[in-house]
């Protein structure tokens, strides 16, 4: 379980949230969704230990994430790499084995062995020695999934999996994330829309500069609160005009 | 050939040519190698940065009469962290921060060689000056060959990290600051050596030419390490025979034949499609 209390976090003395305090359990997918710049990324670059933050704790099993880093992976936006970059994709997962590696040791047979195994469970085997660029968007994503797997981690974090991917690398991620809530991990989803949010997650953070809702999705995603999040227009879309109004 | 046989004649019979084509031989491995980190963190202009902002070490290290890698080093770590201090503390782009403070510490360079003129020639540090290597500098050389080995065998995989996912490398804890002014620190090291072969103009040319021809051969970052290191390897060779055979000044020798190389790999190379040959070999692999 990621606790996370009073927690505020400013660029140039403007806050983008205060005092926020959300709980992530442990053995659920947990979605976070809200309109652009509602602090979605800031909340998670918050817990990686990516951005200064003026205050408050993280904490994962009431120690503090900071002591802990090696314990959390991240799949980040796809967009932020160099995909001319000399690796193939077998080396991209097997940096996924870097932390645990530690300095002035290489990766040997064994983390070899399971950075193959992690790219057989998503489906890329014989693309272990493509470089990166030949890949598409969805495979590009199943193989930081992969990483992920690798690095044996107990929370796992992804910003916006599933933008720009093919159907069938989303239900092959789908799939992975649901093996590591069978396993227990704690799964957090920055999700850039509000399609799939009742099938996806277990449970739900809504953010607009701070939390407006969390919890279990069925009392989380209602009307109410999408309107407080996003707009009255947007819910009613979702929503009938009786269950907006219940 | 007979200028083939002579060259080999007065390699055999000149020690000075010796040291000569085997500190170029060093210093084009090591500005392969080092060049290729350069390339793939997109910090070619900070290469060119740091490799002039050493010029008030060298000149104080003449003065002092102190080693000038431990000159060359302090400035060159002193431009990087100023570069990077002005970068994140005020609102001017990065490429401007590294204008700005290198041509800075190129001025001050030039004043305070013209004040120990006596002991130096600036033109040599400028075009370097192969052909008067001394035992120590090639020493020197060899020290610093030995470091950049060592550096990039013992922390391959956090070069690679933080060159291609920096933000990754954050997350699981590696300070990627201290890997960025430890590969600085050996780019100044790099660029005290390379002052001999091709001066301080084109020590550039050395770490980004090379680097640049061996990453259009291939998709491995081990293989565009011995690749690059080989194509600076044989730039200096080559160079260094058109200069002893043509009477050229051996760094311009030297740049001239590493830009030739990139651009046959440029036509040629698989990742490159300028020339229509190749394009099956990569849809069928």
């Amino acid at each position: 379980m990621l606790t996370i209390k009073n927690l505020t976090v400013a660029y140039a003395a403007t806050p983008v949230f205060t005092d926020v305090a959300v709980t992530f359990p442990a053995g659920k997918i947990t979605g976070i969704i809200g309109p652009n710049g509602a602090g979605k990324s800031t909340l998670i670059k918050a817990i990686l230990g990516l951005i200064k933050v003026a205050s408050g704790t993280v904490a994962y099993n009431d120690q503090p994430v900071q002591a802990m880093r090696k314990r959390i992976a991240y799949v980040e936006q796809r967009k932020d790499l160099d995909l001319t970059f000399p690796i193939d994709v077998l080396a991209v997962v097997m940096t996924g084995t870097y932390a645990k590696l530690g300095l002035f040791r290489n990766p040997g047979v064994a983390e070899r062995q399971a950075s193959l195994a992690a790219l057989a469970q998503v489906g890329l085997s014989e693309f272990a020695h493509r470089q990166i660029g030949q890949l598409s968007g969805g495979q590009l994503q199943r193989v930081f999934v992969a990483r992920a797997m690798v690095q044996e981690a107990d929370i796992v974090i992804l910003d916006e999996p599933f933008v720009g991917i093919d159907l069938p690398s989303e239900a092959a991620i789908m799939a992975i994330l649901q093996a590591w809530r069978a396993a227990g991990k704690t799964i957090i989803v920055v999700h850039h829309d509000l399609n799939k949010v009742t099938t996806y997650f277990d449970e739900l953070v809504i953010m607009n500069h701070g939390i407006i809702a969390a919890g279990p999705v069925a009392e989380v995603y209602t009307a109410r609160n999408l309107t407080a999040a996003f707009s009255a227009d947007l819910a009613n879309v979702l929503f009938t005009p009786a269950e907006a109004t219940s | 050939m007979t200028t083939l046989t002579e060259f080999f004649t007065a390699l055999m019979r000149y020690d000075f040519l010796q040291s000569a084509l085997l500190t170029a031989v060093m210093v084009g491995i090591m500005s392969g190698i080092i060049g290729s980190f350069i390339i793939l963190r997109g910090m070619s202009l900070m290469g060119d940065a740091i490799s002039h902002a050493v010029l008030p070490g060298v000149a104080i290290a003449y003065m002092l009469g102190i080693n000038i890698l431990i000159g060359a080093s302090l400035f060159g770590v002193l431009a990087a962290l100023l570069i990077g201090f002005v970068a994140t503390h005020s609102k001017v782009k990065a490429d401007t921060s590294i204008g700005v403070v290198f041509s800075a510490f190129y001025a001050l360079g030039f004043i305070l060689i013209a004040m120990a003129e006596s002991t130096t020639n600036l033109h040599h540090i400028l075009f370097g000056n192969i052909l008067a290597v001394s035992n120590r500098d090639i020493m020197t050389t060899a020290v610093v060959f030995a470091i950049v080995i060592m550096f990039v065998v013992a922390f391959y995989k956090e070069l690679l990290i933080t060159s291609f996912d920096p933000t990754f490398a954050r997350t699981y804890g590696l300070n990627t600051q201290l890997i960025h002014y430890a590969l600085m620190l050996v780019l100044t090291f790099v660029t005290v050596s390379a002052l001999q072969t091709v001066g301080i103009i084109l020590v550039v040319a050395m770490l980004i030419t090379p680097a640049a021809t061996a990453f259009l051969w291939t998709a491995h970052l081990g293989k565009m390490l011995v690749l690059a290191a080989g194509v600076g390897a044989v730039s200096s060779l080559v160079g260094m025979y058109l200069s002893f055979t043509l009477n050229w000044a051996s760094g311009p020798a030297i740049v001239l034949v590493a830009a030739l190389l990139f651009a046959l790999s440029f036509l040629f190379s698989p990742k490159q499609s300028v020339l229509p040959l190749r394009r099956v070999r990569r849809s069928q692999s």
